[in-house]
């Protein structure tokens, strides 16, 4: 596979493991492991057993009448919004958990930019008895205060981290030094796929459920798995790895990845990195990153908590550097507007990460024969506060 | 021309003290400062750091003097000018320390030639893997540049081993599992570390660094491996300081004698 990840860790030009000597013995460890204890019978029993009766998979693909006949095309929602905790980060968390009992780990630590993945994490923490520390930037503690309580409520220990500008990039540091201090009892469950190799492959693999149903699903529906198009959106890029995972040998079938524009890719206020981005090192592996000449990461905006991060996974700077998907961006405004039209058209309030994808169909080319698929990651009910500010509905 | 790392390192019949900060910290013109009142102080070394915004494996002290220094101005070009600058006043040997993304900016094969023209004579890169550094080697080699690599507590005996291969000047030995910052004293396990490290007589000598900020670590430090780094409390003691000079040798003193 042109797309799969190679011995040394690398997605083409991209990945790797860039980490200091402190964090060398956990990495390999865990990059000796992952594939194998995800290979046992029991392995996959225990995931699957939980992904169905805990989490609620399969997640249904919905024909969205009303939204088909607006862009004149059949379009589908793939809902991960209805996953347990409310997106498809906690196939991911499921996955790492077992994993990390496997390897003998005690504690988990996690990062979360808008809480989603802090939940979920802290979530299966809760389900499987283990001890559970999220770094969650302070300032996004401020505005992402029901899901903080969600992760108290659930027994986590939610830790502000208050360097830089305390947001989703200052947590991830805050845990990898927490880790780096704590090397041997403790799991950082990575929420997107980015990190160091195995981590972007790794969850790739426990998003992938996400695709694989797709194409069993749409078989079912329409008669042949594949779609014209699958279009997810991109912030660190885990739901969109899911999603376009066993679509990317398919090459007639296009993949579009929908970055956040934020105020607009050149108003400097923007989350957008294919469009903005420079090969550079981040959190341990190579990828394209929001930077500035002197290699200096620039903080990334968007009005959704969950793309504002700087750089973007290897396997999907891998993807644009080939072609393989084609990367789009959805401004604020556009997002919000697709939010309220999802609402309005099929009675579905989106994330406001997920809004970006919707806002995608409006830029796509489609005929009334295309078949799209949507990948819907998460509901809107943590966004209701921004929905209620924005105020244009 | 001989390497001033090596050469310090095989001459020197005392431990060595090699102290590190952040280049462009507390102002962005003290780098040269600092080096030549350190070598007045009686520092045998010197590593500068070059700041980045996300210095993962640092504690507080060296993350805000980090933030400061880029607040400042601070950039890998500007560094290599006052670095040439300050190489002509100070005769000890000057290292570059940072975290790999800045270097790439730069570029690899410019920053190791711009660096050796400028007068560094060795390099730690935390973040950079040794199987990417093959790549260079030749180059750093030919320039005369030592490259030191991490080793942690947790390093297996095999891995030690082959970064002591790759490795020229010194091995960094990091003291214990932890980001950089002050503490106050070595455990039993850390002790055991340094015997280990020394039992298996590796082909560079090794420096102990983090968590160094006293007599009796400086000491014990001392007793292990060939010198020890300090980095957190010294930038401590100049962030807080009025008077650089004066806060620079009463830092030296406070760490070789004892009270």
């Amino acid at each position: 596979m042109r797309y799969e990840v190679d011995s040394r860790g690398y997605y083409g030009n991209f990945g790797g493991a860039y980490i200091p000597e402190m964090l060398y013995p956990n990495v390999e460890e865990l990059r000796q492991q992952y594939l194998e204890i995800i290979q046992q019978p029991a392995f996959q029993k225990e995931f699957q057993d939980l992904l169905r009766q805990y989490v609620g998979r399969p997640t249904p693909l919905y024909y969205a009448a009303r939204l088909s006949e607006k862009y004149m095309a059949n379009v589908y929602l793939k809902r991960e919004d209805l996953c347990h905790t409310g997106a498809h980060k906690i196939n991911n968390t499921i996955g790492q958990i077992l994993l990390a009992k496997r390897l003998g780990k005690q504690k988990i630590i996690a990062e979360t930019g808008a809480g989603q993945h802090g939940v979920a994490t802290a979530t299966v923490c809760a389900l499987m008895g283990m001890e559970c520390m999220v770094y969650m930037g302070k300032l996004d503690m401020e505005r992402q205060r029901p899901n903080v309580e969600r992760m108290r409520i659930l027994g986590t220990q939610v830790v502000p981290a208050v360097s830089g500008n305390m947001t989703l990039k200052d947590a991830t540091n805050e845990a990898m030094r927490h880790w780096i201090n704590h090397p041997t009892d403790t799991h950082y469950i990575i929420g997107s796929v980015v990190g160091p190799h195995p981590y972007p492959h790794m969850v790739t693999l426990f998003q992938s459920i996400i695709s694989e149903e797709i194409k069993k699903q749409l078989l079912a529906e329409i008669g042949q798995p594949n779609p014209d198009y699958v279009v997810a959106c991109v912030g660190g890029g885990s739901n969109a790895a899911g999603a376009f995972y066993h679509y990317l040998n398919e090459e007639h079938v296009n993949l579009v990845g929908v970055e956040a524009a934020g105020l607009g890719i050149d108003s400097g206020e923007s989350a957008a990195t294919t469009a903005l981005g420079k090969p550079g090192v981040l959190h341990g592996s190579k990828t394209l990153l929001m930077q500035t000449t002197d290699g200096q990461v620039i903080e990334p905006y968007s009005i959704s908590a969950g793309l504002d991060y700087p750089g973007i996974g290897p396997l999907h700077a891998h993807l644009f550097e080939t072609g393989r998907v084609q990367f789009v961006s959805a401004t604020d405004d556009e997002a919000m507007h697709a939010g309220i039209e999802l609402a309005r058209t099929e009675g579905i309030i989106p994330a406001i990460e997920s809004a970006h994808a919707i806002a995608a169909l409006s830029k796509l080319e489609l005929t009334t024969e295309d078949v799209v698929v949507v990948n819907l990651s998460g509901r809107g009910d943590k966004d209701l506060e921004t929905y209620i500010h924005w105020g244009k509905y | 021309m001989k390497n001033r790392i090596t050469e310090l390192l095989s001459k020197t019949k005392k431990p060595v003290l090699s102290v590190f900060y952040t280049a462009g910290f507390p102002n962005l013109d003290d780098t040269e400062k600092i080096a030549i009142a350190l070598e007045a102080a009686g520092a045998d070394l010197i590593e500068i750091g070059i700041p980045f915004s996300d210095p993962v494996a640092d504690g507080p002290t060296i993350q805000a003097s980090n933030k400061k220094a880029l607040d400042n101005g601070m950039s890998v070009a500007l560094l290599l000018k006052q670095v040439a600058a300050l190489r002509t006043k100070v005769k000890m040997p000057v290292i570059l320390m940072g975290y790999l993304n800045p270097v790439m900016q730069y570029g690899f094969e410019r920053f190791f030639k711009d660096a050796a023209f400028a007068g560094v004579d060795g390099l730690i890169l935390p973040d950079l893997p040794l199987d990417e550094f093959a790549q260079y080697e030749a180059l750093t080699t030919s320039l005369n540049l030592s490259v030191s690599f991490l080793i942690s507590p947790t390093t297996s005996e095999a891995r030690v081993r082959k970064i002591d291969a790759i490795s020229t000047g010194f091995v960094y030995a990091v003291s214990a599992s932890s980001t950089t910052g002050a503490k106050g004293q070595f455990t039993p396990e850390q002790i055991a570390y340094f015997n280990r490290l020394k039992s298996y007589n590796l082909k560079n000598p090794f420096l102990i660094g983090f968590g160094i900020s006293n007599y009796t670590t400086y000491s014990q430090a001392c007793a292990y491996g060939a010198g020890a780094i300090v980095g957190s409390s010294f930038i401590q003691q100049i962030s807080e300081s009025k008077n650089l000079e004066a806060a620079i040798q009463q830092f030296v003193l406070s760490l070789t004698t004892s009270k």
